[in-house]
């Protein structure tokens, strides 16, 4: 049984859905033109990957294998849809941005992927922690790559942040480049796969740095045994 | 023995489908009103760019008739907002759509007084390329408000054109497609209300109004 840690490191890093798993790719490459429409999308991801694995581990004994993937799909689109609905009564000017991308959560496969391979067997705590650390990995690819392209496309970041946290956060915008006449690659969808493709890669030379010094601390001890 | 196991399993995915649209129901249920109120909020707020709110007294959103013209550029009847002020005519909101955009049809808000000048044209929705097409924009730069106080004399109908197809207004750099259409669109837009300015006032409002408000 994998431990509450390991949960955690496997969505944040070492499973990432974004970055390892690759699934859900369609709404992140679709939605990462700035920050803020990242950070949109991966709250609405990360709200229903932890809905959707909390109420699939609850019924998991219920459920009869036959009729699991058609009842998974029933609970996710149900709460996909509700949130729709809440997004665009509560958080209307996000909603009319982002709108297209919510119900494509329905399709990214991360989310019934989850059902299926973990909240289906699991106990409800560790569904949701894992439904959260996943969901959050996610997230953390969106806005790093929303702000990536936001700041070279447009020299800004946190551009229309009222969209989500009122008129007051319209003071949140960050011009980083004063007159920047922009970079269109960067805001046009090749420069979401350049940019997606440069963070996988940023993230396998990582962990291949990480791999090597802990073969290297590992290697004195061997040698004083040899010596020994 | 196997019918019993199929009518279980059919009976569980009934159950949950029971359960997934009434939950989806009650939501839309308790969020129906709010959402109609952003909705028409979020138009009104619109229109209120478009023509001044000191300007007109009744309520400009009921007022409200359906229009079908080449002019404006769908075939879709195209709603017409009537601002009155002690109820004589003040103004019109026409909304016409810019069908040859560089990504598709652009939908416009513009608003017309009485005399035929342009109080306001606005954006309600469009597929232009971000950091190129966007630009008309009011929120990412000054070009849409430009066409406040023009009319088809001011410039003359040649000068309803971007400079490089040797009219008035000015098009982006790297980008002259959507300015193209959208100065179009409301030449049009100019060219119909003059046309039709008595019939649009005169005409009672829609009782039904669409529910279909453009956000
Ligand atoms: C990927 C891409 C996106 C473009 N998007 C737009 C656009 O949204 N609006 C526009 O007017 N031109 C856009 N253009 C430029 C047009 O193709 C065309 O070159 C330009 O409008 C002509 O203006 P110019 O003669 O001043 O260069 C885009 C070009 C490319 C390559």
């Amino acid at each position: 049984m994998t431990s509450y840690p390991k949960l955690v490191r496997d969505g944040f890093w070492s499973n990432n859905v974004g970055l390892v798993q690759l699934l859900g790719l369609c709404p992140l490459l679709a939605v990462t033109g700035t920050f803020i429409n990242g950070l949109g999308l991966g709250l609405a991801t990360l709200l229903t990957l932890v809905a959707s694995n909390t109420i699939i581990s609850m019924i998991r004994t219920l459920v009869r294998p036959e009729v699991r993937i058609p009842v998974f799909v029933l609970v996710i689109a149900s709460i996909v849809t509700v949130i729709e609905l809440s997004m665009s009564a509560y958080f209307h000017e996000l909603y009319s941005v982002l709108g297209i991308f919510i119900p494509l959560i329905v399709t990214n496969c991360a989310i019934i992927g989850r059902a299926e391979a973990f909240a289906s067997k699991n106990t409800v705590g560790r569904a949701m922690v894992d439904g959260f650390s996943m969901g959050f990995g996610f997230l953390l690819v969106l806005v790093v790559l929303g702000g990536m392209r936001e700041i070279i496309g447009a020299g800004t970041l946190f551009a229309q942040a009222h969209m989500m946290f009122g008129e007051a956060a319209r003071t949140l915008t960050f011009v980083l480049i004063e007159d920047y006449s922009g970079f269109l690659l960067a805001v046009l969808p090749p420069g979401a796969f350049i940019g997606l493709g440069l963070l996988i890669a940023v993230k396998n030379l990582i962990d291949r740095r990480l791999e090597r010094r802990s073969v290297r601390q590992a290697a004195p001890s061997t040698q004083i045994a040899h010596a020994s | 023995m196997r019918y019993r196991s199929i009518l279980i399993s059919a009976g569980f995915l009934f159950l949950f489908a029971v359960l997934g649209t009434g939950m989806v129901a009650y939501t839309y249920d308790t969020t129906a009103e709010r959402i109609a109120d952003n909705e028409r909020r979020a138009l009104l707020r619109k229109l209120n760019e478009v023509v001044d709110t000191d300007s007109y007294d009744n309520d400009i959103f009921t007022d409200v008739i359906l229009v079908q013209s080449p002019l404006l550029g769908t075939r879709a009847p195209a709603p017409v907002y009537r601002a009155r002020q002690n109820g004589w005519p003040v103004a019109a909101v026409l909304s016409p759509v810019a069908p040859d955009g560089y990504n598709g049809a652009i939908q416009l808000l513009v608003g017309i007084n009485l005399e035929g000048t342009v109080t306001g044209v606005r954006v309600l929705r469009h597929q232009e390329t971000p950091g190129l097409g966007d630009a008309i924009e009011a929120e990412r730069s000054d070009w849409i408000r430009r066409f406040t106080g023009k009319s088809l004399n001011n410039p003359d109908l040649d000068g309803w054109k971007v400079r490089r197809d040797d009219g008035e207004f000015d098009q982006f750099t790297g980008a002259t497609i959507t300015p193209r259409a959208v100065v179009k669109a409301v030449r049009n837009a100019l060219i119909y209300f003059k046309a039709n300015r008595h019939q649009l006032f005169a005409q009672d409002p829609e009782q039904e109004q669409e529910q279909e408000t453009p956000s």
